[in-house]
């Protein structure tokens, strides 16, 4: 392509290096330090995300797809709450036994041939990965698509330590290739359509053939090559867990495409590192999870390929396994009697699917490897940033508590209940000494609202805003008020109050009864008590 | 019956017509209504927004005022809100917990089951879905996330509205799809909102119906926020003021976002 660098209609020329990418791809957002606190609160990130068009429509068409795909594979579910019901019922009981199944599950790994290592926090969880790493002599591992290691920045540590880690699920490959972030804990890559997809492919990915379309099978047919040359290189793999068994110390991967399935299998030496909260105390609590995950995850009946494995088996798959439970802030979260439900996701990402919030913003608004509805309580409590000098308390406000996040939760975490304490929580350890506008505006309308004398003389002060009103309504109006009147207009304030339309109606104090019957119903219902 | 209303904060200032309505209903239906002059607030803002110190003072309003049921000086407490409903079954008993009042607890306890949304009272206390009204306009029934999900009023306001003579309901599509209100989400969340409501406004005039109806104010001050911008044409109204209108009576509270000759202009 050949550029000039003449200056059209005031438009400057794109300087070399930000000539346009085949497919318009950009990343917007950079690896963060803390893949758990990027540094931005919600309203930044939401303002930013809202912007971009191309995103909001990929998203939008992305999550109404699988949503309404869940819809049709639960529906056909007779037994869905008994599963929903049951699986919160197993997830209750890891969190009242967590420390006895952790030992148990820790016994049998070993005692199957595994190596079990502990990790206090993501710092530890890395070092861990590397040391084995660097044992094996090696500087090239594959990699299964995992939050966990999502969430301790694994590929960026190893790179610094002069590893290099390939993502093998294609989604998740996609994200790495733009150098961007997952913005979904399912979906890495949903923020892409099929032709910014091409686009990184082509810019990115070295072996991705010159006439290369974007047509899904053509994408994922220059995928597959490219991931086949590293699977029969690779001679480690790390994988995360979607459960881990503490009765039989089996671990296990659901995925879609089978890439998790190469890894587990091809390499001599498998590492996984796994939340301790992503146990289950019984072989057949698995039955429950096999179930409903595919279904909330993709809405698939079942995932296609779901691998299992307990330790190592002689001359069969990877003949040494490290498994590395890693707490990471977990044990905090237990701690809080509401909070600690957010420990029983599952990871499913159907939240996410059904949130308004999410679908219009993007994950990448939530500043967190955990967005949407699970992430909003999730981080804030894994990270303890609930003082509003943290951006990450902003989480727990970036929902306008529909609720519908509750209805498909899998497991049934009351997400709404949860947001609710943890804001609560947040206005408990406000650090600020001036008060801010929320504190303001919260303190002088209690006595107001808690006092029915006061609440009258208030209404009448609410009739002021006829002053400015224009034709029954509002508009533009100076800060704060133009948070609201910038997209909505507001209604002036009737002329007369509901208080002065009763004492007018009902100068007697109650409806004057008209017959006998409403007092004859009274008395039988009392009865009746 | 002898009924005490609850007319909501929002109701009781701005949006008046909502309780007015469902005093009209109940009386035409033959009922006693009461209004309980120390009410203010259920609460569910202070509470929604994380200051439960301050929600909790007005929770404890709220018992205070409405408690004289329990003592049979009324049947129930009736008020034309799902959310505010909701909050005296869900948000108060949150609150009560975390400042750690266990009488506070108690009080809301027995206070939440006398509680009813306007639908459910006439529905399942009165038995009633046809409530005698006529109402000759297309109407679309945006369901209120509150209503459907913390009070679980279900299809009854869509039972009602069916029962109208002479009403056409449309159904909205992604009804059940919150419309960005959420309290101070609105504020501390104003571009998401905006977002939001601006999807929730577009289905409201795909329809082509004549009047967007909810049964929360909460709600329809938002849509009706956005509609009004665009001059949509679009009239909103409460459930209640719906059921209220007869065809002797077409009821005729406050009309809001619209303008009317007695207002005072700049």
């Amino acid at each position: 392509m050949t550029q000039t660098s003449q200056t059209f209609l005031g438009m400057p020329a794109a300087s070399p290096e930000e000539q346009p990418h085949t497919g318009g791809w950009r990343t917007n957002v950079e690896v963060p330090q803390d893949t758990l606190r990027w540094g931005h609160t919600f309203p930044e990130g939401a303002h930013k995300t809202l912007a971009n068009t191309q995103m909001r429509r990929n998203l939008g068409h992305a999550t109404r797809t699988i949503r309404n795909k869940r819809q049709l594979r639960v529906d056909e579910m007779p037994d869905w709450e008994d599963l929903r019901e049951a699986a919160e019922a197993v997830k209750f009981e890891v969190a009242s036994r967590l420390p006895e199944l952790l030992e148990q599950f820790e016994a049998n790994v070993t005692a199957h041939g595994g190596i079990v290592h502990w990790a206090r926090d993501a710092a530890e969880a890395n070092r861990i990965v590397a040391d084995i790493i660097k044992s094996k002599g090696i500087d090239d591992v594959v990699k299964v698509k995992s939050m966990a290691t999502q969430e301790t920045n694994l590929n960026e540590y190893l790179a610094d330590e002069g590893i290099t880690a390939h993502e093998t699920d294609l989604a998740e490959m996609i994200v790495q290739l733009a150098d961007d972030m997952p913005s979904h804990i399912v979906v890495p890559a949903i923020h892409r359509n099929r032709s910014e997809v091409r686009g990184i492919f082509l810019d990115r990915m070295g072996d991705a053939p010159e006439d290369l379309s974007d047509k899904p099978e053509e994408l994922a047919g220059a995928a597959r090559a490219h991931l086949r040359r590293k699977f029969l290189h690779a001679s480690v793999a790390i994988s995360g867990t979607n459960m881990g068994i503490a009765e039989t110390g089996t671990v296990s991967i659901f995925e879609s495409e089978g890439n998790g399935r190469m890894c587990l299998t091809l390499p001599d030496t498998l590492i996984t590192l796994m939340g301790i909260e992503k146990l289950v105390p019984r072989y057949q609590d698995a039955e429950i999870f096999a179930q409903l995950l595919p279904r909330s995850a993709t809405g698939e009946r079942m995932n296609p390929y779901t691998s299992m494995w307990t330790g190592v088996t002689p001359g069969d798959g990877p003949q040494e396994f490290h498994l590395i439970l890693m707490d990471n802030g977990r044990t905090k979260v237990l701690t809080d009697p509401i909070g600690r439900q957010a420990l029983a996701c599952i990871r499913c990402g159907s939240c996410m699917n059904i949130c308004p919030v999410y679908q219009h913003t993007g994950g990448h608004a939530y500043g967190s490897v955990y967005p949407g509805p699970i992430g909003s309580i999730l981080t804030p409590q894994l990270t303890q940033g609930l003082a509003d000098d943290d951006p990450v308390h902003t989480l727990p406000f970036a929902s306008s508590l529909c609720g519908a996040c509750a209805e498909v939760c899998p497991v049934k975490i009351d997400i709404p209940t949860i947001l609710i304490h943890l804001r609560a929580r947040s206005v408990d350890v406000k650090r600020r000494l001036v008060p801010d506008m929320w504190d303001v505006a919260m303190n002088a309308a209690t006595p107001v609202m808690s006092n029915g004398k006061a609440w009258l003389a208030a209404t009448e002060g609410v009739k002021a805003t006829r002053l400015i009103g224009r034709d029954g309504r509002i508009g533009a109006l100076p800060f704060p008020a133009s948070l609201w009147t910038r997209s909505r207009d507001l209604p002036v304030a009737p002329k007369e109050s509901l208080r002065q339309w009763w004492k007018r109606t009902h100068p007697e104090g109650i409806t004057p009864a008209r017959s006998g019957l409403g007092a004859a119903q009274s008395t039988a219902t009392k009865e009746n008590r | 019956m002898r009924i005490a209303l609850f007319a909501t904060c929002l109701a009781d200032t701005m949006f008046p017509q909502a309780a007015q309505a469902t005093v009209t209903i109940l009386e035409r239906l033959g009922h006693e209504v009461v209004f309980p002059q120390g009410q203010a607030c259920c609460g569910q803002m202070h509470a929604n927004t994380g200051y439960f110190k301050q929600a909790a003072a007005i929770v404890e309003n709220h018992v205070k005022t409405f408690e004289p049921v329990l003592d049979g000086e009324w049947d129930a407490v009736v008020v034309p809100s799902g959310s505010c409903a909701g909050a005296a079954r869900h948000e108060q008993r949150l609150v009560a917990e975390h400042v750690g009042d266990s009488a506070l607890v108690k009080r809301v306890d027995a206070l939440s089951p006398y509680t009813y949304d306007i639908s459910e009272f006439l529905i399942d206390v009165l038995g009633l879905e046809d409530v005698g009204a006529y109402f000759p306009h297309t109407v679309t029934y945006h369901p209120t996330c509150h209503s459907m999900r913390v009070a679980r009023v279900g299809d009854r306001p869509y039972r009602l509205l069916r029962a109208v003579e002479g009403l056409t309901l449309i159904d909205l599509p992604d009804e059940n799809v919150c419309c960005g209100f959420g309290g101070t989400f609105s504020i501390k969340n104003s571009d998401t909102s905006t977002a939001m409501v601006a999807d929730k406004a577009a289905n409201v005039m795909s329809t082509g119906a004549e009047v967007l109806c909810t049964g929360d104010y909460s709600c329809l001050m938002n849509i009706g926020g956005a509609l009004s911008r665009v001059n949509s044409g679009v009239r909103v109204m409460h459930l209640a003021e719906i059921l209220a209108s007869t065809k002797e009576a077409p009821f005729e509270g406050h009309v809001s976002f619209q303008p009317s000759n007695d207002q005072v202009r700049l």
